[in-house]
């Protein structure tokens, strides 16, 4: 019954305000004057995350011998490759392009030769390998420059073009191109800078210093989208970058700044819409279903470089935060860099560090090894060492206190999922919500049993689609059996048809010719008179009476055959 | 190339761990059987040594018998705990077998029939003490009238036979005294003025209700327990009785009188609120509360038990699925109502 010291509420005991605090509405008047702001359901409070600080000042991550870009995009679709090795490329010239509408493409990050087209690991959870072109850069730095456009007079027809041609792709971390996700004419568009995460500072200071670009990025991104406002969104402990979208916002009636409390995961895009708009995405839907476009502030810096100085995204800002690396700040990396290569230029690692990790601490990827380079999405890595890494601690069984759907933000029963998923019931789990998970980790977080909620609704969702992959399969095997079972009673039965007819035929010819007797009616042998008639008659009863049979069985056999075998029936 | 271990995130562990909340448990229960002891007298010692050594002994011969790790820390520990609220649930001269038994059915069958910690339907303490009710209503009946010392609950729970006999010692519950009394047709002002109910502690047992009620808000201070199934117990009492005392207070108790009676107050704030055996998401709570408090005061009213809040929360444990199953909050993105 009750728990023990293990099982304990670690993250909600001690001073009450280890919880998310409710928002303070009048704050908000003076803070984000003409908006009120919601509250998610759960999440993590700062005080119940370890604090950490990112410089935030920007430095440079020198240029690699060697860029690696990987030919597949975030989701795993491929990139189709327009140079061959030994083509020369300068800084911002495409290199493949995605199997979008709008063909976005992936510009050289920097000037060089490519030299090879090979498989390598990707920055994934298990290292996948993937082909990648290799680009050894010539130090030239030469950059072929896109005429600018522009923002506020330029068709957005013109404008979404543009920003594919420059690879503008969703930087927060979706990787979802920019012109395709504002293709749909919406009323709002949401900038989101509010980062989310402990241990990551690109948004805060990519904010802090270039606000002006932020801001008139949302400004064309919202002209792209038809959208009469914009919001631009950060956490309230970013006071400097506030500072500065504030100051940038000058002659923008149409742009506001949100300051919304720091509580993870209230970054997220399903999250942020609630907190802004007090809405709800539905289930299955997306932000533009209901009239939202959500992309994130180094998205929209990207978009105003493409669009008013011809720009290729060809660098980005990272961070790079933890005890197991030397020196945490944020770094401008050339898209293609290997992560050992950044590690190294933020003073390599400390002697314990025990985890690598891209993205942020709750929510990032554990990367088996160094060598894999960062793409366009990356915007983080996190080094842990000694005590910050969450220890393998034996799982105890759930004693259902219910923590976890006190914290999670789509206010799923965390304890019950996980219960239906380890009996197998991936079915029962969907139907309480399963794929409305976010995998925010927020459950898995304060589990006081340290159960690895996160990793099992991960393995369900895959489950679950597998499960219905293979529904859908044997449905469609089950529907061409079904077809081809008709084809043949119908088949047969024309042939039945045609015979009978035949057989008409021959007795009105027979009756017709000057003979004793008639033609008997019934399949009475027939008699010498007419030996050849008879024998086509015979022939013809036994055709339908096998026919007859066959349709027998197979009205008998029906409905339901199993899948396997109906596939291998189907070819004759 | 340098190579890391890899593990499914979150990579950081939670915060603030704290290790104390069994601690916090057994502290909230803290002042409620000091004045248990101030009234009552040492029976209780005499009860939660034995139910702890009991307790420790079926823990410990389940997890030899089922071959499992012999350091079962966490189990022991919530064994305490379901020790603690058995011998605070039980009459303190209840002779020792009461005890022994009680936690066997408890552990053995309340627990571990059911795969052990996390899986067990029943409240484990409950469901010894329903147990101990019905096969020991005799042992039970015996509650002390004032202080009983040292050597007196000795005699009482190990020779069942204290040396002055029950009668000085032990005396009805109040609950029992008023039940019997009211069956006689007294109104409370007569009840009040008669012996019967006056040897019976009324005011101790209120006492003892109000600290562990100082234990629970601590527990909800603490954020170990959340206040759902608490408020559910203690709104639908006052919902409840309310109506009826200021209907007519000379046959009705208060609401008070009501909440401060019995096992209301510990099953208010340390057995509804057992995670493991009641409702998780909160509505399901509250309404598991509303349901204890309902039943209990049903049992009161119209029952022959005096006080049945051992077999309501045994009934309630059995209807938290189905409450759970209607109570699951709305999912993000579902639909409002």
């Amino acid at each position: 019954m009750w728990p023990d010291p293990a099982h304990r509420k670690a993250w909600r005991l001690g001073p009450p305000a280890s919880r998310p605090q409710p928002v303070p509405r009048r704050r908000d008047a003076a803070y984000n004057p003409g908006m009120s702001l919601h509250r998610i359901h759960g999440g993590l409070a700062p005080a119940a995350l370890p604090r950490t600080h990112v410089p935030t000042a920007i430095r440079p991550c020198p240029l690699p011998a060697r860029l690696y870009l990987p030919l597949v995009d975030d989701a795993g679709g491929a990139l189709f490759a327009h140079v061959a090795p030994g083509r020369r490329v300068r800084r911002g010239e495409p290199l493949a392009h995605a199997a979008d509408a709008l063909a976005t493409v992936l510009p050289a990050p920097a000037a060089g030769l490519v030299v090879a087209i090979k498989e390598r690991a990707t920055a994934t959870r298990d290292a996948r390998s993937a082909p990648h072109l290799v680009l050894e850069p010539d130090g030239s730095d030469e950059a072929v420059q896109l005429p600018p456009l522009d923002g506020q007079q330029a068709d957005p027809a013109v404008l979404r073009r543009r920003l594919a041609e420059a690879g503008v792709i969703g930087l927060g971390g979706a990787g979802f191109p920019a012109a395709q996700k504002l293709a749909a004419p919406v009323e709002l568009l949401i900038v989101n800078g509010a980062e989310c995460e402990p241990y990551i500072g690109c948004d805060e200071a990519l904010l802090r210093a270039y606000a002006a670009d932020v801001v008139a990025g949302t400004a064309v991104l919202a002209r792209i989208a038809g959208a009469s406002r914009a919001v631009i969104a950060l956490e309230d402990r970013m006071h400097e970058a506030g500072a500065a979208v504030q100051a940038a916002l000058a002659g923008h009636p149409q742009i506001t700044l949100a300051r919304v409390p720091t509580v993870y995961p209230q970054g997220g895009e399903r999250q942020l819409v609630e907190v802004l708009c007090a809405r709800e995405v539905p289930a299955g839907r997306w932000p533009v279903d209901i009239g939202i476009a959500v992309q994130n502030v180094a998205t929209a810096a990207a978009a105003w470089r493409a669009v008013a100085a011809g720009e290729a995204v060809t660098a980005r800002l990272v961070s790079v935060a933890g005890r197991g690396v030397a020196g945490a700040g944020v770094f401008e990396v050339r898209i293609g860099t290997p992560v050992s290569a950044l590690i190294e230029a933020a003073g390599g690692y400390a002697p314990d560090a025990a985890r690598l990790v891209l993205g942020g601490p709750l929510m990032g990827v554990a990367l088996p090894h160094d060598d894999v380079a960062l793409t366009r999405t990356s915007n983080a890595i996190v080094v842990l060492a000694g005590e910050d890494v969450r220890p393998r601690a034996p799982e105890l069984p759930c004693i259902r206190c219910g923590d976890c759907a006190d914290v999670c933000p789509v206010r799923l029963q965390p304890q019950e999922l996980l219960r239906l998923l380890r009996d197998g019931d991936v079915d029962g789990a969907a139907g309480l919500g399963l794929a409305d998970c976010i995998e925010c980790g927020c459950c898995a977080f304060v589990c006081p049993s340290q159960i690895p909620l996160v990793e099992s609704y991960r393995q369900g969702k895959t489950a679950h689609a597998l499960a219905r992959a293979a529904r859908v399969r044997a449905d469609h095997a089950r529907e061409r059996y079904l077809a081809r079972t008709a084809r043949l009673a119908r088949e047969q039965a024309e042939k039945v048809a045609r015979v009978a007819a035949r057989r008409e035929a021959v007795a009105q010819e027979q009756a017709a010719a000057p003979t004793p007797r008639a033609p008997a009616e019934s399949a009475v042998p027939a008699e010498s008179g007419a030996p050849a008639v008879a024998a086509r008659m015979d022939k013809s009863a036994v055709l339908a009476a096998i026919a007859r049979g066959k349709a027998r069985r197979a009205q008998q056999a029906g409905p339901a055959p199993p899948a396997g075998d109906a596939e291998q029936k189907d070819t004759p | 190339m340098k190579t890391f271990p890899t593990a499914p995130a979150p990579h950081i562990p939670a915060g603030n761990r704290v290790r104390r909340v069994m601690g916090d448990v057994l502290l909230a229960l803290l002042p409620g059987a000091m004045l248990h002891l101030y009234f009552f007298g040492f029976g209780l010692v005499f009860q939660l040594a034995l139910a702890v050594a009991a307790g420790l002994l079926v823990e410990a011969s389940v997890r030899c018998w089922r071959g499992a790790a012999a350091s079962g820390g966490i189990a022991d520990v919530s064994t305490v705990v379901t020790a603690a609220l058995f011998a605070m649930s039980i009459t303190p001269l209840a002779p020792w077998w009461v005890a022994v038994t009680g936690m066997f059915v408890a552990l053995g069958l309340g627990k571990y029939a059911y795969g052990g910690l996390g899986a067990n339907l029943l409240n484990p303490a409950m469901a010894g003490c329903a147990f101990a009710l019905m096969a020991f209503p005799r042992e039970l009946a015996h509650w002390p009238g004032g202080f009983v010392g040292l050597g007196d609950a000795a005699r009482a729970v190990f020779a069942a036979a204290p040396a002055a006999g029950w009668d000085t010692l032990a005396s009805a519950t109040p609950l029992d005294a008023t039940k019997q009394l009211v069956a006689q047709g007294l109104r409370l002002p007569e009840l009040h003025a008669n012996a019967l109910y006056q040897r019976s502690g009324a005011a101790a047992w209120a006492w003892i209700a109000l600290a562990l009620a100082l234990g629970g808000v601590y527990l909800l201070w603490r954020r170990v327990i959340g206040w759902h199934a608490p408020a559910g117990v203690i709104l639908t009492t006052i919902a409840l009785t309310l109506p009826v005392w200021l209907l007519d207070t000379e046959r009705h108790p208060s609401p008070l009188a009501h909440l401060t009676a019995g096992g209301l107050m510990l099953a208010a704030w340390f057995i509804a609120t057992d995670p493991v055996s009641g409702c998780t998401s909160p509505r399901g709570r509250f309404v598991f509360g509303c349901g204890v408090a309902a039943l209990t005061l049903a049992i009161r009213r119209w029952g022959h038990l005096p006080d049945g809040v051992a077999f309501v929360v045994l009934f309630m444990n059995q209807i938290a699925p189905l409450i759970d199953l209607n109570t699951r909050p709305r999912i993000y993105g579902h639909g409002r109502g």
